[in-house]
């Protein structure tokens, strides 16, 4: 009896998950291991693919500097805009937290922008940054200041999409504000009572209490900012001058429109490869700097 | 430290007047700042409706004009006239709609195997998915547009639609996370009833389940009502176009006429916005579930 059930039980656990293993093996892990096939082969699509070897990979580390442009591009990118996205989220949800009046009105409205995205908001900035026409310089004209072209300088058009990614701050303010709320109030009330001003508080309190918090924004922030796509596409197609030629933008140009299938899937690994890493780095890094409240309570106690 | 605190009982009153009055001030300062914020967050909305309703003319003046003289109206029609729009939200409604049923029925049947079900391999396969999130999507892309072009399916919305009745990893693991929760006597009690596995899940796991579905449900709408590369890979005949494709034709046939770009854009963002001011509780908590415990 108790063996029928359990056995019961093991055919309807496999039975309920099957969605997501069939899922997983016919759209992730076979594709995978056709991408990794593909990337020896040179295929249009049309003609039977052709056994290359290693030619795809030397050409893009070797002799296509689009690649490395491309790829400096969109790690400028995320250089930017990720810390500067914690830092100002961070920031807004302690002014959140310093427990004023309106905070659900605040909130609402930091947090809006944020449920926005794809083309709809690419064209809106791409008018907000009009040189002649757009709010943006209007703004500036406002206080006497002359703006550049935005997306039509090659200087600034990068600049102007990090200023873009800004304007999504909300979703992380929402999780910095639960984290803050999460930190135990006799931590504050202590280094009230000690006196420590409002500096020395944040740094040693605050900031410690928060940083599984900032680490997982930080991990997603940057596979996020890897794969900038739309705004690329959208706003400057790559321009001026490949200013804004992101990584994911040169991947669809050779797969969907050179019809370049194998030496896509090799830049398709090189992109994997490089989050891969920088994600590994943080993660090691994490022993450095994220403190967990568990670990500070058995140290407490041993 | 604390010999500041107990000084004279006089100085102690002033002391603390000065407290209070400092702490007015600085909450004056906090509202400055965030205000100030607030219109910077709301400025860009404010010019889009702007903008949407200007006659062609005055789209272009410097300074710009802040309210539209005169109001035109016609615009929200004329985007409906000059492109098939009305098309567009069509696909994108009936594509988002699929998805989010897929999503939520899939991600939370998983879910409950993973966590009310015992059986071998459970807890390798939890970790196998959970490995699958930090799998960028690009990899498989190429692969997966080849296997839906043998199929014969791109042109359709079958491959826009089909992976998101197969689970996926974030979402399923939210729906974990929270089916954990539920105390197991419900389950015991229910199967003493004589209750099947799948009516347990049906009957008392999902109703339960009811905030973590509503996250479900806004994550898939929100990225299936805006997925632009999707669409842009797969759907390649106009009548087939979502509203992402269409701004995107939009504006490469009427590149300059920004009052009827912002209409659309406008259009395509309200249900999104809707969605927003009537859940707002719901997306918060799912930020903050997945986010924080994440």
């Amino acid at each position: 009896m108790a063996t029928a059930v359990r056995r019961r039980e093991e055919l309807e656990g496999w039975l309920f998950v099957s969605p997501w293993l069939i899922g997983f093996v016919v759209f992730t892990l076979g594709p995978m291991l056709a991408a990794a096939a593909f990337a020896f082969t040179d295929w249009n699509l049309l003609q039977a693919p052709q056994w290359v070897g290693l030619a795809n990979v030397r050409t893009a580390l070797l002799d296509d500097p689009l690649v490395w442009v491309s790829l400096r591009v969109t790690t400028v990118y995320a250089l930017f805009s990720v810390p500067l996205s914690i830092a100002l989220g961070v920031g807004i949800a302690l002014l959140l937290n310093a427990r004023i009046a309106g905070l659900r009105f605040y909130r609402t409205v930091y947090y809006l922008p944020s449920v926005l995205s794809g083309v709809a908001v690419a064209l809106l900035w791409r008018w907000l940054y009009s040189p002649d026409f757009g709010l943006v310089n209007g703004i500036l004209a406002l206080v006497g200041l002359r703006g550049p072209a935005w997306l039509a300088d090659e200087n600034w058009a990068l600049s102007a999409l990090v200023i873009m990614s800004l304007w999504h701050v909300g979703g992380g303010v929402i999780v910095y504000l639960a984290g803050l709320q999460g930190v135990p109030t006799d931590l504050y009330e202590a280094a009230e009572v000690d006196g420590a001003p409002w500096w020395p508080r944040f740094v040693n309190v605050t900031v410690p209490l928060l940083t599984p918090v900032l680490f997982f924004q930080l991990v997603v922030g940057i596979i996020a900012a890897l794969q900038v796509f739309t705004q690329a596409l959208i706003m400057t197609n790559g321009g001026p001058h490949d200013a804004t030629h992101f990584f994911m933008l040169y991947l669809y140009r050779n797969a969907f429109q050179f019809f370049k299938m194998g030496y896509a899937s090799v830049l398709g690994w090189i992109l994997f490869v490089y989050i891969l890493a920088l994600t590994l780095v943080v993660f090691r890094s994490s022993a450095l700097w994220v403190y967990y409240e568990g670990e500070r309570k058995i140290q407490g106690a041993g | 430290m604390s010999a500041a605190t107990v000084a004279q009982p006089g100085a102690r009153a002033g002391l603390l007047a000065s407290r209070v009055v400092r702490r007015r001030l600085a909450a004056g300062a906090v509202h400055l700042v965030l205000l100030g914020g607030a219109v910077l967050m709301l400025l860009p909305l404010a010019w889009m409706v702007s903008t949407s309703l200007k006659d062609p003319g005055d789209v272009f003046l410097f300074p710009p004009r802040w309210v539209p003289d005169p109001v035109r109206w016609a615009n929200y029609r004329d985007i409906f006239t000059t492109v098939p729009f009305g098309r567009f939200v069509l696909n994108t409604v009936v594509i988002t709609l699929l998805d989010v049923v897929g999503k939520a029925l899939s991600c939370s049947l998983v879910a409950f195997s993973f966590a009310r079900l015992r059986w071998r391999g459970r807890d390798v396969l939890f970790l196998v998915m959970l490995a699958t999130l930090m799998l960028p999507h690009h990899v498989t892309l190429i692969p997966q547009f080849v296997l839906y072009k043998q199929l014969g399916l791109v042109d359709t919305f079958v491959p826009l639609v089909l992976p998101n009745f197969l689970g996926g990893p974030f979402l399923t693991f939210l729906m974990r996370q929270f089916f954990m929760g539920v105390p197991t006597e419900l389950d015991d009690a229910a199967r003493m009833d004589g209750a099947s596995t799948f009516q347990i899940y049906w009957r008392i796991m999902l109703p339960l389940a009811r905030p973590a579905l509503a996250a479900v449900a806004i994550f898939t709408f929100n990225a299936s009502w805006n997925d632009f590369l999707g669409p842009l890979i797969y759907l390649h005949s106009r009548e087939n176009y979502t509203i992402a494709l269409g701004l995107r034709s939009f504006q490469q046939e009427h590149g300059t006429d920004w009052n009827l770009l912002m209409a659309a854009a406008l259009v395509a963002m309200v249900p999104v916005l809707a969605i927003f001011f009537a859940a707002q509780k719901y997306f918060i908590q799912g930020i903050v579930f997945t986010g924080v415990k994440g």
